[in-house]
């Protein structure tokens, strides 16, 4: 088949595009700029899209013999991913922008354009295995378990998978790292990107607080009473217990943690740390990478990129997937993202706007 | 490259000598140089000690630009004013921009009409306006881009009217439309090896005699302490053949190229009704070389794709450091929007194309526009 192999850059796709070469397919690289002043160059493992990443991106596929072209995609990201994530702080919430970058962005803009010039499908240096099985395609977890990035790809519609492909899902981090070397690639030994690529700093209180201005605000207990001032609401996030700001030492002595944010009324509530306790959670605009499952069934939670699955029972639905997790789970933020799983199958994800002790 | 460029070019990585040392080899180097030289000065009309060697054209235009700008105003502080076209290559655009930035330098950038010809008038109007302050006015010879030829015998003419200094980039036009800089009343211009047939890593200044330059690179004191760096005789020995032959060969090759080019643009149009071709409306004020079309609605970036996987290999504008591709400051100039340049294409055409060539790109044209069509956003 015709493969867009999307390269950032880093070994990961490199390798992912040097392999779909060698599975016979005919493949062009694409480097997604997604910046529209990109920095020079990466400081450590963080940032992206900068001018090395672009060199390095193209230096692997001229070693690996394919065609490569630079997509200037910096203005879908600044809408759908860069305003969305501003947006949804402003509104109290906690995004994953890496979810949204896949959905709208590698699987949407990428995805469309691919389609229109005549490729079968996207390849990425995603950890995740997709299965061909009697019901169409699934979506599993990467046999790496350090490294499994099925959480970031949930929100891939059947649509949307149906032009994924992951040629890293079998393999071991580690070995793809000796891929590289073997191959020659250059990058084989550059550091993994961690953090949210487009605030390089890794300052994301600052980089939100410069975007969304600092009002301040009352800390409040659980009973309402006023017991500090906050420097900008959305700098906190649910489960937060360092640098909240209370001045004096609470009245039972225990440590108080972020229970909620409030941005209409611009308070910040803070409890004791069993308040945090979540048992049930609701998740709006679920999105399917495979048949939807009717009615009550066992699984796994997971609610982070690398959160450790939690046993449930729950429901899937055209608009929302419930969760009843077995034993309660700590700190859980409205916009997360809510993934379920059977086994090592992706069944969905869902944006958490819900929660229940 | 020429065949017989590759050919001076091996013949004299054979031998050893710096052209600047008074020993046998370093004497043998410096005849090598200098019968180069004179090749070059002869094919463009000019007199061997009016070239300056450099390492191509980005150099030759930095030595002009910075050169002219820091040797007039030391003559006089009154001369900040720099009038350059709006279609410049970026290698004057750039060192004309960064003396305005980091120099104090003031800019005009001369507007252009739809065909990419510059606006005489609003030049005249900028000239008259003070023309002591005036440092020196650039206009390249033809852009690189739409191949426009411009009309350097008239910015000449105004120039003078008031001794103001002219810098032309003929980077584009030489070796496809006659040049000869004694009668252009040019003070200086630019020349490329790479563009002639010639090496990569070489080109020339032409100064006329009278014309004081600062230098930008300080060292040896080469090339009439204008140019220091030890010369490369083996690229300087390929450039000359390549001129010397590219001269040969003008009113034949043009001839063949234009052809070639008139019947690509017919195939085009034929083929994509409402393409555009871009560029001087008259195909003869053109260089021969070059077609350059919009196809509205597609994008320039998959037209490049979708053309390339199909063996056809030609350009959009230039990118940026990051390899972004930008729309073309040429085409916005002209007056088109940003998505009309985005959907700009140029063909280039040498001394390797052929007619197979042309109608390998009709055949294949038809898909690919509607291709990169559903794939705008």
């Amino acid at each position: 088949m015709r493969v867009l192999a999307a390269m950032s850059g880093g070994v990961d796709s490199a390798v992912a595009a040097a392999r779909a070469v060698d599975a016979g397919h005919e493949v062009v690289g694409v480097h997604l700029a997604l910046s529209a002043n990109p920095q020079a160059y990466r400081s450590g493992a963080r940032g992206c899209c900068t001018i090395e990443d672009s060199r390095d991106a193209r230096r692997a596929a001229d070693l690996i013999g394919i065609p490569f072209y630079i997509w200037d995609m910096a203005e879908e990201f600044r809408e759908e991913v860069v305003e969305d994530f501003i947006a949804e702080y402003a509104a109290g919430n906690t995004p994953n922008p890496c979810l949204r970058c896949n959905e709208k962005i590698k699987f949407e803009a990428v995805l469309n354009r691919a389609i229109a010039m005549d490729f079968d499908a996207v390849a990425t240096g995603h950890y995740a295995r997709i299965f061909d099985g009697p019901n169409g395609r699934t979506l599993h977890r990467a046999v790496d378990d350090g490294k499994d990035q099925s959480y970031v790809l949930a929100v891939l519609d059947v649509d949307q998978l149906a032009h994924a492909y992951f040629p890293l899902g079998d393999t071991t981090k580690e070995s793809v790292r000796e891929e590289a070397a073997r191959r020659g690639l250059a990058v084989a030994q550059k550091p993994d990107s961690h953090d949210i690529c487009f605030i390089p700093s890794g300052d994301n209180a600052g980089w939100l607080r410069d975007r969304l201005g600092s009002e301040d605000g009352p800390i409040v207990d659980e009973e309402g009473e006023v017991i500090g001032t906050h420097h900008g609401a959305f700098t906190y996030t649910v489960g937060q217990r360092k640098g909240i700001g209370i001045g004096q030492p609470t009245i039972d002595g225990r440590p108080r943690y972020v229970l909620s944010i409030e941005p209409l009324s611009n308070t910040v509530v803070v409890g004791a740390r069993e308040a945090l306790a979540v048992s049930g959670i609701v998740g709006e605009r679920p999105r399917y990478p495979g048949v939807r499952p009717i009615g009550e069934r066992r699984g796994l939670a997971q609610v982070r990129a690398h959160g450790t699955p939690q046993p449930c029972t729950f429901e899937c639905t055209e608009s929302t997937i419930t969760a009843n997790l077995d034993e309660p789970l700590l700190g859980l933020a409205k916009g997360q993202a809510l993934v379920v799983y059977e086994g090592d199958q992706v069944v969905g994800s869902a944006t958490i706007s819900q929660t229940m002790r | 490259m020429a065949p017989v460029a590759i050919e001076a070019m091996v013949r004299e990585f054979g031998h050893v000598g710096n052209a600047s040392s008074l020993h046998a080899a370093g004497r043998e180097a410096r005849r090598v140089v200098e019968d180069g030289r004179e090749e070059i000065a002869h094919a463009v009309g000019a007199r061997p000690n009016d070239v300056i060697f450099t390492s191509g054209g980005t150099e030759a235009d930095n030595l002009a630009i910075k050169g002219l700008y820091w040797s007039r105003l030391k003559a006089d502080p009154k001369r900040k004013r720099i009038l350059a076209s709006a279609i410049e290559h970026h290698a004057v655009l750039d060192p004309v921009q960064w003396l305005a930035d980091s120099e104090g330098a003031e800019v005009f950038w001369i507007p252009v009409d739809s065909n990419a010809r510059i606006d005489l008038a609003a030049l005249r109007n900028e000239v008259e306006r003070n023309p002591e302050s005036i440092s020196f006015i650039t206009v390249m010879s033809a852009n690189n881009e739409v191949g426009t030829i411009q009309p350097i015998a008239e910015v000449v003419a105004i120039a003078n009217e008031y001794g103001i200094p002219v810098h032309s980039d003929c980077v584009q036009l030489f070796g496809k439309a006659p040049f000869d800089f004694e009668t252009s009343g040019l003070a200086c211009a630019t020349l490329s090896g790479h563009k002639i047939g010639g090496p990569v890593g070489v080109g020339a200044l032409l100064v006329k005699r009278g014309i004081d330059l600062v230098p930008v690179l300080h060292g040896g004191g080469q090339e009439r302490d204008v140019r220091s760096g030890t010369l490369d005789t083996p690229a300087i020995a390929s450039f000359a053949a390549a001129a010397k032959s590219v001269v040969a060969q003008m009113g034949t090759e043009d001839v063949r190229l234009r052809a070639l080019r008139d019947d690509l643009v017919a195939q085009v149009v034929a083929l994509i009704p409402d393409a555009r071709v871009n560029g001087d409306a008259d195909s003869s004020g053109r260089l021969p070389g070059l077609a350059h079309f919009t196809f509205p609605g597609a994008e320039g970036n998959a037209l490049l794709l979708l053309l390339d996987a199909k063996g056809v290999q030609c350009s959009t504008g230039s990118a940026c450091s990051a390899g972004v591709p930008r729309p073309s400051h040429v085409l916005l100039a002209m007056g088109m929007s940003e998505s009309e340049a985005r959907s700009s294409l140029r063909f280039s055409l040498g001394r390797t194309s052929t007619q197979a060539d042309v109608d390998a790109v009709a055949e294949v044209i038809v898909p690919v526009v509607e291709r990169a069509r559903l794939a705008a956003r």
